[in-house]
């Protein structure tokens, strides 16, 4: 199941690269939401999937999941999000001010110095 | 008295921070009467070593600096320190007399003036007193940065700017270069004192390192000398003020860089490239700096030219000196003449080279200008300046009864004897030698006539003049006179000379021929009693020096046959233009401006670096032990997520894509689940629903205006880069998977997680228990987050109340 998910994860990888390397500011910050999709299931696989049981202490359960990369990956979900919400408020205000979420439009000129 | 030899060097610096105070409540005095006390009571020191020197006594004192790295300031006088520090010192003394004359206590910003040269000379007493290699760096740099202030001082103009950031970039360079050199020195004898690398000289030249070694010393030299082709600076530096330009360029610190090929010649003159490289390059200087001065028109221009050409002939003979060390017997040969000859040579042209610098000081204050074909007939009206300029260009020329024609003598004498030299191939080419120092010598005497002759005789041409040109004011005419009579003096006594300061010198340069200075026996005479090669060479060169005056403008216009395209003040323009414009345009080329472009470079560097190493240390393996098993309905799943992200790209719209980043994030949050992870998929499903609905909030508010709804353009480079990284991962991902080094720690927690912690949700309690601290600092940027939310929202101060406010 590791293997499969290793190209699962890349795909996702890959598909986060591609738009974030694209011209919408949407786009890009959709890009950053695959990323981290990518990051999180990365830190899942590597952990390991062969437990039987979800890490909650109850009778009968012989392997739990490890439960630290789920540790982490919610610590990571939640930074995550905070940074999302920042970026989306960002760009939102970007549309406001600059009329454009095209980023080859957005350069900074001398004049802004 | 010995205890502060070292201190002696910081004397004139720590004379520098008083001189503004001075300069600003003193106004009645000019600033530079207190500052010559410093150079003549240190030159009055000095001249108290001069006897003990001369018997071969050497003075050493050190202080440390960095004791744990071994770095000190140590202070050694020898011969060759002590004539050093005595020019340095002396002529500073007059170069400051004439400055008191020459710049105006009123016009001028003495303060900042007396304070570099002032810097400058603690830079250059270090130079020739460092017997350690990092202290003598420290001290040629200084060297470089006064300099540099000095040809800068009238700053306004834009030539000084320019000629001391050219003398500064090439210095620099070679500075630099030099200590490159030195840390090889030091990598090679481990020590960084120059007496013990001397001492252990024989073993250095197996070294590997050698070359490497002497070529950027050499290079360090050749620069600060203005050797070819680095003399380009020398002209340039003729921006500053007049008493700059005797003291540093003719005097002084050009003559560090013969210093250094001096003082390090018992360590490198046993090889061949030393000889080769020093003579030759010397002698190329010499002939290219004497044709060329001929050609210029300015004053200064024609004496900034000689120098090049006099350091060049020094350095020659410096190289024909390292000789000796592959001669039998060569303390009887005559290769032990060049080294003197080149020492005689030093002090004789920092005399009449001082003195020539002052008088076009003089001519340019009187007369205001400094072209030599406006000027002419002065020698009625300045008669006194026109003998010393006599006195000093006949001795450039190498005429009797002056300094230079003894040293002319033992320079031609030196070459003759290279001809013979049985050794590196100067049997065949040894024949070129004295031809070129001839030939360079007859340009020497037409540029030292037209120098004297064109501005003081001829037509008088007042109208063409600032000022009314009057006789200088005795004052400044001191400084000048002084310097000229010792040009005479020493033509009759030259061997009195010899004895007290060259001999120890030469003592210094070839330790391995002699163990006392009166082991030299080396007599001048102006005579040898006969007709010798030398004396015949003379007379041609005055012979045909005459006839080549007498008929320069005839002749003059081949000159301008010389392509200006290929002068080397030409190739350092298109150098720097070069290297301005070209690096502006490289960065240009990848500073798009773009975030596009720059993400491409950052991924492109990841993914081949990352891949690239993978396979270069041979680390990727792939290994199905351990994996967990596969089953049917996580399949789906995969195919689901596999969709929702294929539409996430591909959409048309921006609204498909953002519900397909949110079927993507509920399937994750289903393999979450799938994965026996609980607590995961809770959090994940919240937090995507409020993603999405963000991601909506930011699609509502799209502008109007410019709003396009097609589809992403396909981009191959976009493609392949987003390929090559969805690979790295994949890739990194396996390898990692394959190949478990430890096992995982969770069996801790597991175990313990109730007995300690008092819970039975191993996540939860490793969240707020186990690593607390990760969760405060979360919590905190969650924090932050929203505050900066806020901020943006209702802090709004758009563009036009900005500018408003601006204004």
């Amino acid at each position: 199941m590791e293997i499969i998910m290793a190209f699962v994860i890349g795909f996702l990888f890959m598909a986060a690269v591609y738009l974030i390397l694209s011209k919408s500011l949407l786009r890009i910050i959709i890009g950053t939401g695959l990323l981290s999709h990518g990051a999180h299931l990365l830190i899942l696989t590597m952990g390991g999937l062969t437990g039987e049981a979800p890490p909650v202490l109850k009778d009968g359960a012989k392997t739990f999941a490890d439960p630290l990369p789920q540790a982490l990956i919610l610590t990571a979900i939640v930074i995550s999000f905070g940074v999302t919400a920042f970026f989306l408020v960002l760009a939102y205000r970007s549309y406001q001010e600059l009329e454009t979420d095209d980023i080859s439009l957005m350069r900074g000129s001398d004049e802004d110095e | 008295m010995f205890l502060l030899q070292v201190l002696y060097i910081f004397i004139p610096m720590l004379a520098a921070i008083f001189v503004p105070f001075i300069y600003k409540s003193i106004k009645n005095i000019h600033t530079g009467w207190f500052v010559l006390a410093v150079p003549a009571t240190l030159a009055i020191i000095y001249a108290t070593y001069i006897a003990r020197v001369a018997q071969g006594e050497v003075f050493y004192d050190g202080i440390p600096w960095i004791p744990s790295l071994d770095i000190s300031i140590v202070s050694y006088l020898d011969g060759l320190s002590l004539l050093f520090s005595l020019l340095i010192t002396g002529i500073g003394s007059l170069v400051v007399l004439y400055s008191i004359f020459y710049l105006d206590k009123h016009k001028e910003k003495l303060h900042n003036f007396y304070v570099y040269l002032l810097l400058f000379m603690t830079a250059m007493l270090g130079v020739v007193q460092s017997d350690h290699l990092i202290s003598l760096y420290f001290f040629w740099e200084l060297t470089s940065i006064s300099s540099f202030l000095l040809i800068g001082y009238w700053y306004t103009r834009d030539a000084s700017r320019f000629g001391a950031l050219k003398s500064m970039m090439i210095t620099v360079f070679g500075g630099l270069m030099m200590l490159g050199g030195f840390i090889l020195l030091y990598l090679m004898g481990g020590t960084y004192s120059i007496r013990e690398l001397i001492a252990m000289a024989p073993n250095l030249v197996q070294h590997p390192l050698f070359t490497w070694a002497l070529v950027l010393l050499l290079l360090g030299a050749f620069t600060k000398s203005a050797q070819f082709p680095f003399y380009i600076w020398l002209p340039d530096a003729m921006e500053a003020p007049t008493p700059v330009s005797a003291y540093l360029h003719s005097a002084t610190m050009v003559k560090a860089g013969i210093y250094l090929v001096a003082r390090f010649t018992p360590i490198y003159a046993a090889s061949e490239l030393w000889v080769w490289l020093v003579t030759g390059i010397g002698l190329l200087t010499l002939f290219w700096g004497s044709f060329f001065a001929v050609k210029q028109t300015d004053l200064k221009g024609i004496l900034a030219f000689s120098t090049v050409s006099q350091l060049g002939l020094i350095m020659s003979l410096l190289g024909a000196g390292a000789v000796a060390f592959h001669v039998n017997g060569a303390a009887d040969s005559v290769f032990k003449y060049a080294a003197f000859a080149a020492i005689f040579h030093l002090i004789n042209h920092a005399t009449f080279k001082g003195s020539l610098f002052m008088i076009a000081g003089i001519i340019d204050h009187e007369t205001g200008t400094r072209d030599i074909r406006k000027l002419g007939g002065l020698m009625s009206i300045m008669p006194l300046s026109f003998t010393v300029a006599a006195i000093g260009s006949f001795s450039m020329a190498g005429l009797p009864p002056f300094n230079g024609f003894l040293s002319k003598e033992m320079f031609l004498t030196a070459m003759l004897a290279l001809q013979n030299f049985e050794f590196f191939g100067f049997d065949t080419w040894g024949v070129l030698f004295p031809i070129v120092a001839w030939i360079a010598s007859i340009f020497t005497f037409i540029y030292s006539f037209y120098f004297v002759f064109r501005t003081f005789t001829g037509k008088y041409k007042p109208e063409l003049y600032t000022h009314k040109p009057h006789e200088a004011p005795i004052g400044m005419l001191i400084s000048p006179m002084i310097l000229a009579s010792l040009v005479v003096i020493i033509f009759f006594i030259p061997n009195i000379i010899g004895d007290t300061f060259v001999k120890p010198a030469v003592q210094a340069i070839q330790p391995f021929l002699y163990d006392l200075p009166e082991d030299i026996n080396i007599h001048v005479a102006a005579w040898h009693g006969g007709l010798t090669p030398e004396l015949i060479m003379t007379i041609g060169i005055v012979i045909i020096g005459v006839l080549l005056f007498v008929g320069l403008p005839k002749w003059q216009g081949i000159y301008n046959l010389f392509p200006r395209a290929l002068t080397l003040n030409n190739a350092y323009d298109k150098a720097m233009y070069g290297l301005d414009v070209g690096l502006n345009r490289v960065s240009r080329l990848y500073m798009t401006g773009s975030m596009r472009h720059y993400l491409l470079y950052m991924f492109s560097a990841i993914a081949v670096i990352s891949i690239g190493t993978l396979f270069a240390k041979d680390a990727f393996s792939l290994s199905f032990e351990g994996a967990a098993p596969i089953r049917s309905y996580q399949l789906i799943l995969i195919v689901v997520l596999i969709i929702g992200t294929a539409i996430t790209i591909f959409a048309k719209s921006r609204l498909t894509a953002i519900i397909g980043l949110g079927s993507v994030g509920y399937t994750v949050a289903l393999f979450f689940v799938m994965f026996n992870a609980p607590d995961l998929a809770l959090t994940q499903l919240v937090i995507e629903t409020i993603s999405v609905a963000l991601f909506l909030l930011a699609f509502y508010h799209l502008p109007k205006l410019g709003k396009r709804e097609e589809r992403m353009r396909f981009q191959l480079n976009r493609a392949v880069i987003s390929i090559a990284v969805g690979v790295m991962v994949t890739l990194i991902a396996l390898s990692a998977h394959s190949q478990k080094l430890v096992p995982t720690i969770s069996k801790y927690y597991e175990e313990t997680v109730y007995s300690l912690a008092g819970g039975g949700n191993i996540v939860n309690v490793i969240l707020v228990d186990y690593r607390g601290f990760d969760t405060l600092f979360e919590i905190t940027v969650l924090g932050i987050a929203g505050m900066a939310i806020l901020a943006m929202i209702k802090l709004r101060m758009n563009r036009k109340e900005k500018s408003h406010e601006n204004k």
